[in-house]
This record gives structure tokens, C-alpha cells and sequence, in this order.
């Protein structure tokens, strides 16, 4: 849900990144944080276990500058890749306004993306959204792996709707800022529809 | 259910006048108010030193966490979350719930003034929030960006 404040003369939307467990959500937030000006972005925050792995969500805020004279801001989380959190990534659903599909291209999660993106599918269904109706985009990760599937398999069986999609080497940024301009503008051509 | 919440000069005035009667009144240092988005809708009080973004989205996300364990248990919600620090103290409300109510305060105030003041606030936040939500409901308004091209679109990302 895209929150418009006239007073502040601002906007806000939320990006949510979904995948399976260890694909790279939180190596793209990362990046983007990384390699974005200072005054442009907020502190990152990683709710995360003790080893590391995303517990509750990882958030970073962006500017994007302004658009007819409102400050476009996007807030962008990731959701616990791990099966058994279910409950949480649920509720980082709730209010999205564009959907980021995160699949780790090695051979041997192949099954995992299918569960992953089925679990996106109903999830979204249990909040009301229909994911062919989000702006949504579909990332292939770790394309440098060695065990990395082939990117036409990958498209046929992840990526049926032909939504837009790219590659990506996240811990190295390839790919990373296409993904988020990607499914930022359809938020705001969403927007401009007046959704 | 609209998509969009939107809120116009004349309702985040008055919401701004609650919450800043709500920091006097209950002797609080810092009064915000937030949606269940986690996006900050106003805020009052010494901010100057806090990140108010994040504290908004982890504040949502508690309490999003907080109503997924109350239905687990049968409840519709756990309305007010109170936590205790050393210093200071958090004090976590639902306002009709679609907005959570946070006050931070210490020693100078009690959590019996803070509940007392918060529900008195919550009335009145309560009315403009049914405004808001009529007005959603109500209009057709032309948003800003009804009128933004592409090219504006594209500009927005020249640096990325």
C-alpha cells in the first residue's frame, strides 16, 4: 500500500524481495546499500539469527529523488528465505506494492525456487493480492556458479507470465540496480494508473 | 479497501496537533505515529536524535509479529505493548487498528499517565482517521502522479 503525504510531500512504497533460502535477498539490499549515496539511503536493519540467516526481515529505505515535486521513497525488505517462516514472510507481505522474485540458479535449489515462488503465490492469495497483478520482476542469481541451470529452463519454469527478469551475480552487483529500477517503475506506473 | 492511503494538509495538521498534545500532556520525549506498513505518518517531540524510519518500520513489524502470535492464540489482537528499558520506555498502541500509536518517555513520566493521555488521544486520532478513510472511499481524487510520464520516471533513476 503507497502511502502519499501531502504535507510532507512524499511517497512511499514498499518493495518486498522473496526467494528461497540463501538465494541472495539479502546480498541485493546489501549491494544497493553499498552503492548508494549516502543522503539517498537510511540504515539498513538485518533481523537475523545468530548464524547469520534473516530471522524477521532485513529493511533499508532509498530516496529516489523527486517526481512532480514529491520525494519518492522506496522501502525495501526482504522476507526469511528459510521454509519454517512461513508466519513471517506472511506478514512482510501485507501492504507490498511491488514483488521481487529472487532464484538462486544452482541445479541442486532448482526444486526449492518452485516451492519458493508457489509459496509466493499463496501467500500473496492469503493477503488478497494476485501476483500477476503486482509489479513484479524475476531475478536469476548466481548465474556465475558452476551448477548454475540454463537461463531458458530457468525463464520456462519460473518465469511464465513473462514479467521482465534478469541475471544477476549479486555479491558482485551485476544485475542488482536493473532488477530494482525494474520493479520501482512499475510501482510508479502503477501509481500513475491511480491504483 | 483502498490500496493507497493518502493524506492531505488538512488531516496530518490535526493528527500533528493530537500528537503533539499527546507528548505534553503525558510528559513523553518522543510521540509517533505510524501505519501497519511501517511508513511514519507524524511525529513529536525530541526526534531530532532518532532514526524515526527505522524505528517506524520495526515498530510495524513488531507489531505485525505481535497480532500473528495473538491469533495463534485466539485473540483478534494484543492491543497495547509496553516495553521497559533502563532508561527509557516504549509504549505501543493500535489505533482503530489500522495506525499504531508510540510514545517513548522515562522517569519524568508513569505508564499510568502514559495510558490514561494515549487512550484520550486514540478518540480523537480515531475521528480523523474515519475521515481519512472516508475520504479514500469518497473521492476519485486525482493523484499526482496521474499526470508523470515516462520521462519522469526514467530521470528519477539517471544516478543508478
Amino acid at each position: 500500500m503507497s502511502f502519499i503525504n501531502y504535507s510532507s510531500r512524499e511517497i512511499n512504497c514498499k518493495i518486498v524481495y522473496y526467494g528461497p533460502g540463501l538465494c541472495g535477498k539479502t546480498t541485493n539490499l546489501q549491494y544497493i546499500y553499498a552503492k548508494t549515496n549516502p543522503e539517498a539511503k537510511g540504515k539498513m536493519i538485518s533481523l537475523e539469527t545468530e548464524t547469520e540467516r534473516t530471522l524477521f526481515f532485513d529493511f533499508l529505505p532509498l530516496s529516489l529523488g523527486e517526481i512532480r515535486g514529491f520525494k519518492t521513497r522506496f522501502h525495501l525488505y526482504t522476507v526469511p528465505g528459510q521454509v519454517f517462516y512461513d508466519a513471517s514472510r506472511k506478514l512482510i507481505l501485507k501492504g507490498v506494492d511491488g514483488v521481487v522474485y529472487v532464484a538462486d540458479s544452482q541445479v541442486e535449489r532448482f526444486d526449492a525456487n518452485l516451492e519458493s515462488l508457489d509459496n509466493l503465490r499463496d501467500n500473496l492469495e492469503e493477503q488478497g493480492y494476485d501476483l500477476d497483478k503486482l509489479p513484479y520482476v524475476v531475478q536469476y542469481n548466481k548465474r556465475d556458479l558452476p551448477t548454475a541451470v540454463d537461463i531458458d529452463y530457468m525463464r520456462d519454469a519460473l518465469n511464465p507470465t513473462n514479467v521482465p527478469d534478469y541475471e544477476a551475480i549479486a555479491t558482485m552487483g551485476k544485475g542488482v540496480f536493473d532488477t530494482l529500477k525494474a520493479v520501482a517503475k512499475q510501482v510508479l506506473i502503477e501509481l500513475k494508473r491511480g491504483r | 479497501m483502498s490500496s493507497q492511503l493518502v493524506l492531505y494538509e488538512e488531516e496530518h495538521a490535526q493528527i500533528v496537533e493530537i500528537c503533539d498534545a499527546l507528548h505534553i500532556d503525558a510528559c513523553a520525549k518522543a510521540v509517533f505515529l505510524v501505519n501497519k506498513n511501517g511508513q511514519l505518518l507524524a511525529n513529536s517531540g525530541d526526534t531530532a536524535d532518532m532514526d524515526t524510519t527505522s524505528l517506524a518500520s520495526l515498530t510495524a513489524g513488531n507489531i505485525a509479529a505481535t497480532g500473528g502470535l495473538a491469533q495463534l492464540l485466539g485473540e483478534e489482537e494484543f492491543a497495547i505493548q509496553f516495553h521497559e528499558g533502563a532508561r527509557d520506555n516504549v509504549h505501543i498502541s493500535l489505533v482503530g487498528q489500522k495506525v499504531i500509536l508510540v510514545l517513548i518517555f522515562d522517569e519524568r513520566s508513569s505508564l499510568g499517565l502514559v495510558r490514561l493521555r494515549v487512550r484520550r488521544a486514540s478518540e480523537k486520532l480515531a475521528t480523523v482517521f474515519e475521515v481519512i478513510n472516508s475520504k479514500a472511499e469518497d473521492e476519485e481524487a486525482p493523484t499526482p502522479f496521474s499526470e508523470i510520464t515516462d520521462d519522469d520516471i526514467d530521470n528519477l533513476f539517471g544516478d543508478m
